[in-house]
C-alpha cells in the first residue's frame, strides 16, 4: 500500500513539475477559462435581462462553467502528455516496472485533480476582482471536490484515447469532448430558456448536474438537494470512464 | 515572360501544392469547420431566445444570426493553421530549399495566402450549406451568398497573410499554435456572435473599432435581410484592408527573415 503511494506521488510529482518547467505549456489552459468568462460575458452579459433568467448577472451565471472548462482542459492534457509519454517511450518503461497498474493510472488521473486548480483559482481571483459575489467557503470548497472530480474523469477519458490511438495527434479528440461535455449544459442559460433539442441533451448530459452543483453557491444557496446529484454525476463518471481506463491499460502490451 | 506571370506561376504552383497537403489529410482541415459548427449549435441551442431583447436586429432565428459568427471564427481558424503549415515547412527545411530554388521570393508568401483564400471560401460556403439545411433563408438570394462568400474569401486572404506572418516571425510551429486562444479574444471584442448595440462594454468599445465586426457585419447582411450597401462595402472594405496589411507585413517579414538568415 505504502509502495503503491510513493508511485502515484512519484507520477504527481512528475506531471506537477511540468508545470513550473514548461510554463508556456500550462499557461494556454490557465488563462482560456478566463479569456472565455471574460468574454462571454462582455458579448452575450445583455442575456441576463431575459425573463426567467436565474441570476442577475450573466459574469456570476457563467463562472462556473469557467470552472469547469478548466477542469476539461486540465483532464484532456493529462491524455495529451500520457499520448507524448508513448510517442518517447517513456510510457514503455513505465509498463514494465514492478507497479500495479491500476496505481499507474491513479497516479496519472490524481495530477489532473490537483493541477484543475490552478485554472479555478485564476478565474476566481480574476472573477471576484471583475465583481462576483463571494460564495462562502462552503460553496468553494464543494466546488474545488467537483473540479477536482470532473478533471480526474476526462483525464480517465483523455488517458483511454491515449492509449488507442498513442499520437499526440489525437488531442483535438481529447480537448474537443471535454469542451463540449460542458458546453452541452445548461452553460449559457436556465434550461427553461433553452432551444428544446438542446434542452434534451443538457437533461441527458450528466455535467449538467456537475454545473448545476459548482452554480448553486454563485446564484443562491448550496443545498443538499443540488449537492447529492452533482456528487453522485462526478461519482457515476469516474466509476464509469475508470473502469473503462483501467481496462484500456490492462491490455496494454498483451 | 511578364513579371506579373513570373510570380504568378509559382505562387499558383505553391498554392496547389498546399491545398493538395491539406486534401491529403483532411483531419487537419476538419476542426476549421468543426469547433465553429459546435460553437454554433452550443450559441444558438443556448441563446436562441436573446432575439427578444429589446434592441436586437430583426431577424428570422438566432442561427441566422450566428452563421457570420461562426463563418468568422473558422476563417480566422484557418489563418492558424497557414501559419502553422508555414513554419512547419521552416522548420521542415522545405522554406529554405524554396528560397534556394529559381522563383520570385515573395512567391514562396503568396501560394500560402492564395492556398487560404480557396480554403477560405469552402470554408465559407460549409456554413451557407449548414445554415440551409437547418432552416437558414439567405434573404439576399444567389447575388447575396455570393457576397458572403466574396467578404468570406477576401477576409480569409487576410488571415492567412497574419499566419504567415506570425510564422515567419516566430518560425516554430508551438508558438504559432500558441496564438490560438487570442483567436477568441479578438472575436470576443467584436460583434461576430452579438449585435454591436447589446455588448457590454468594453466590449462594446473595442467592436467598434475591431475589423472582425465588419467583415462579420457585412456577411451577416444579406443572410438576414435584403443586401443593403453600407455593411456590405464596410465588410468589403475591412476584409481588403487586412489582405493589404497582413500581405504588406508578411512581405516584409520574408525580406527581414531572408535578411538575417
Amino acid at each position: 500500500m505504502i509502495a503503491s503511494l510513493r508511485v502515484v506521488e512519484a507520477l504527481v510529482r512528475r506531471a506537477l513539475n511540468e508545470i513550473t518547467r514548461v510554463p508556456g505549456a500550462a499557461l494556454p489552459g490557465v488563462l482560456a477559462p478566463t479569456i472565455f468568462l471574460v468574454g462571454l460575458s462582455g458579448v452575450f452579459g445583455e442575456a441576463a435581462r431575459l425573463p426567467g433568467f436565474d441570476a442577475t448577472d450573466f459574469r456570476t451565471f457563467i463562472v462556473p462553467v469557467g470552472l469547469l472548462q478548466g477542469a476539461a482542459f486540465t483532464g484532456a492534457a493529462t491524455g495529451v502528455n500520457l499520448a507524448r509519454d508513448i510517442e518517447r517511450g517513456w510510457f514503455d518503461r513505465l509498463m514494465v516496472c514492478p507497479a500495479p497498474r491500476v496505481t499507474i493510472l491513479i497516479g496519472i488521473v490524481a495530477s489532473a485533480a490537483l493541477r484543475a486548480l490552478l485554472p479555478a483559482t485564476f478565474l476566481l481571483i480574476v472573477a471576484f476582482a471583475l465583481g462576483v459575489d463571494f460564495p462562502g467557503v462552503g460553496a468553494l470548497a464543494l466546488d474545488a471536490l467537483l473540479v477536482m472530480g470532473l478533471a480526474t474523469s476526462i483525464a480517465f477519458y483523455a488517458v483511454l484515447v491515449a492509449l488507442r490511438f498513442k499520437t499526440q495527434q489525437a488531442a483535438p479528440l481529447m480537448q474537443t469532448v471535454g469542451f463540449m461535455a460542458v458546453l452541452f449544459t445548461t452553460a449559457y442559460a436556465p434550461k427553461d430558456l433553452l432551444a428544446g433539442w438542446m434542452r434534451a441533451i443538457a437533461t441527458a448530459n450528466p455535467v449538467t448536474l456537475v454545473l448545476d452543483g459548482v452554480r448553486q453557491g454563485f446564484v443562491a444557496h448550496v443545498t443538499w438537494a443540488d449537492t447529492w446529484p452533482a456528487l453522485l454525476a462526478t461519482g457515476g463518471l469516474l466509476l464509469a470512464l475508470g473502469a473503462l481506463a483501467v481496462r484500456m491499460l490492462g491490455r496494454v502490451g498483451v | 515572360m511578364s513579371a506579373l506571370a513570373r510570380v504568378a506561376v509559382p505562387s499558383l504552383a505553391l498554392a496547389r501544392r498546399t491545398l493538395r497537403g491539406a486534401l491529403r489529410r483532411p483531419q487537419f482541415l476538419a476542426p476549421l469547420v468543426i469547433m465553429p459548427t459546435l460553437f454554433l449549435a452550443i450559441n444558438t441551442g443556448g441563446l436562441h431566445r436573446t432575439t427578444d431583447l429589446p434592441g436586437f436586429p430583426k431577424v428570422d432565428g438566432f442561427l441566422d444570426f450566428q452563421l457570420a459568427g461562426a463563418m468568422t471564427q473558422s476563417l480566422l481558424l484557418g489563418g492558424v493553421m497557414q501559419g502553422i503549415g508555414a513554419a512547419l515547412e521552416i522548420e521542415g527545411g522545405f522554406f529554405d530549399r524554396l528560397v534556394a530554388s529559381p522563383i520570385p521570393r515573395v512567391s514562396i508568401v503568396l501560394g500560402r495566402i492564395l492556398a487560404g483564400t480557396v480554403i477560405a471560401a469552402a470554408q465559407v460556403l460549409w456554413f451557407l450549406v449548414l445554415g440551409i439545411v437547418f432552416g437558414v433563408t439567405i434573404h439576399g438570394g444567389v447575388p447575396g451568398a455570393l457576397l458572403v462568400l466574396s467578404i468570406g474569401a477576401v477576409a480569409g486572404t487576410g488571415f492567412a497573410a497574419l499566419g504567415v506572418l506570425i510564422a515567419l516571425r516566430a518560425r516554430n510551429a508551438s508558438t504559432v499554435q500558441g496564438i490560438f486562444p487570442l483567436v477568441f479574444v479578438v472575436l470576443f471584442v467584436s460583434s461576430a456572435f452579438f449585435p454591436r448595440a447589446l455588448l457590454q462594454s468594453p466590449a462594446s468599445w473595442f467592436a467598434e473599432w475591431n475589423p472582425l465586426s465588419y467583415v462579420a457585419d457585412g456577411m451577416r447582411d444579406p443572410i438576414v435581410g435584403q443586401v443593403s450597401a453600407t455593411p456590405v462595402l464596410e465588410g468589403l472594405g475591412a476584409a481588403a484592408l487586412l489582405v493589404a496589411a497582413f500581405v504588406g507585413l508578411a512581405v516584409l517579414a520574408l525580406r527581414g527573415r531572408l535578411r538575417t538568415a
